[in-house]
């Protein structure tokens, strides 16, 4: 079976720890969807939660809070890796607990 | 797409691969491309790694139900562009149109083996209240379904949820099916790396 495992620890550690133009502090603050000021929680939010709802009105005022580009890519890509991340820790510990009484 | 950079902020280079894929291919450079090439030391390469392993790694499912999986999961997340990319995909990996179009009109009545709509009927649920218990995962056991085969499944969840919040909230441009349709033929032919 594909073991993506440690690919995706590699992908988290690298955008949570390497470098980047948004800080280290901001990004994972991105991916926890926890601990941002308005607008940018409210960008953020929306990403982890509902993507669908973000509109250009979102990323303007991000830009107009005076993050980069760049910072905001980065911010995104936190962000809904760390909720893709939620849900596939919480599957996983459903499965083994699913397992472990059979 | 709602950021600038992730248009037109590529490397010299990375811009000549693109000219030469539109030529090519008479096709638009479809905006999942260049998401994944823009800085792709910092997102596009590790998570190029990651979804090669969930979607053409060993695994019990075919190509074809992975491909599905995912689309069933931009469909759930209201990503028009991921359904429509992938279910060109899975279409190309089956080689119909039927069981794509039946999974995503209605799960519940779609004519697919029961270890394949179980699984998708949880990965439906973890998509869309992000979360699932253990009496979700032992319906997909019951059913058929694997220890394996459950987290292969859940790869390719992690994969498809990153990427549809991705292209929603950079706001993919939306092309017509012949773009997809190359895509797909490329993604079938050489996969995600």
């Amino acid at each position: 079976m594909p073991d993506i495992k440690e690919a995706r620890q590699a992908l988290v550690s690298r955008i949570l720890e390497g470098k980047g133009t948004a800080s280290q502090a901001q990004r994972r603050r991105a991916f926890d969807n926890a601990g941002l000021a308005a607008p940018v929680s409210t960008l953020i939010n929306k990403v982890a939660g509902h993507a669908w709802n973000v509109t250009d009105e979102d990323i303007g005022a991000a830009r107009a809070s005076g993050l980069s580009e760049d910072q905001i890519f980065e911010m995104v890509v936190c962000a809904a890796i760390g909720q893709a991340t939620r849900q596939y820790n919480t599957a996983l510990a459903a499965l083994a607990a699913a397992t472990e009484k059979e | 797409m709602r950021l600038a950079i992730l248009d037109t902020g590529h490397s010299f280079g990375t811009k000549a691969v693109f000219a030469f894929i539109g030529a090519v291919s008479r096709q638009p450079v479809l905006d999942a491309v260049k998401v994944i090439k823009y800085r792709s030391d910092f997102y596009g390469g590790p998570m190029s790694r990651v979804t090669q392993e969930a979607m053409r790694g060993p695994s019990a499912w075919s190509v074809g139900d992975r491909e599905l999986m995912a689309a069933l999961i931009a469909k759930t997340n209201a990503c028009e562009w991921c359904m429509k990319a992938h279910s060109a995909v899975a279409v190309e990996a089956y080689g119909g149109a039927a069981m794509v179009s039946a999974v995503l009109s209605d799960l519940e009545t779609a004519a697919i083996e029961e270890p394949l709509k179980a699984t998708l009927r949880m990965l439906r649920k973890l998509s869309r209240e992000h979360s699932v218990d253990a009496d979700d995962m032992r319906a997909a056991l019951a059913a058929g379904a694997s220890r394996a085969q459950i987290e292969d499944a859940l790869a390719v969840c992690f994969a498809f949820n990153t990427m549809s919040r991705l292209a929603d909230a950079f706001g993919f441009f939306l092309p017509g099916p012949r773009a997809f349709e190359a895509g797909a033929r490329y993604l079938i032919a050489r996969g995600y790396r």
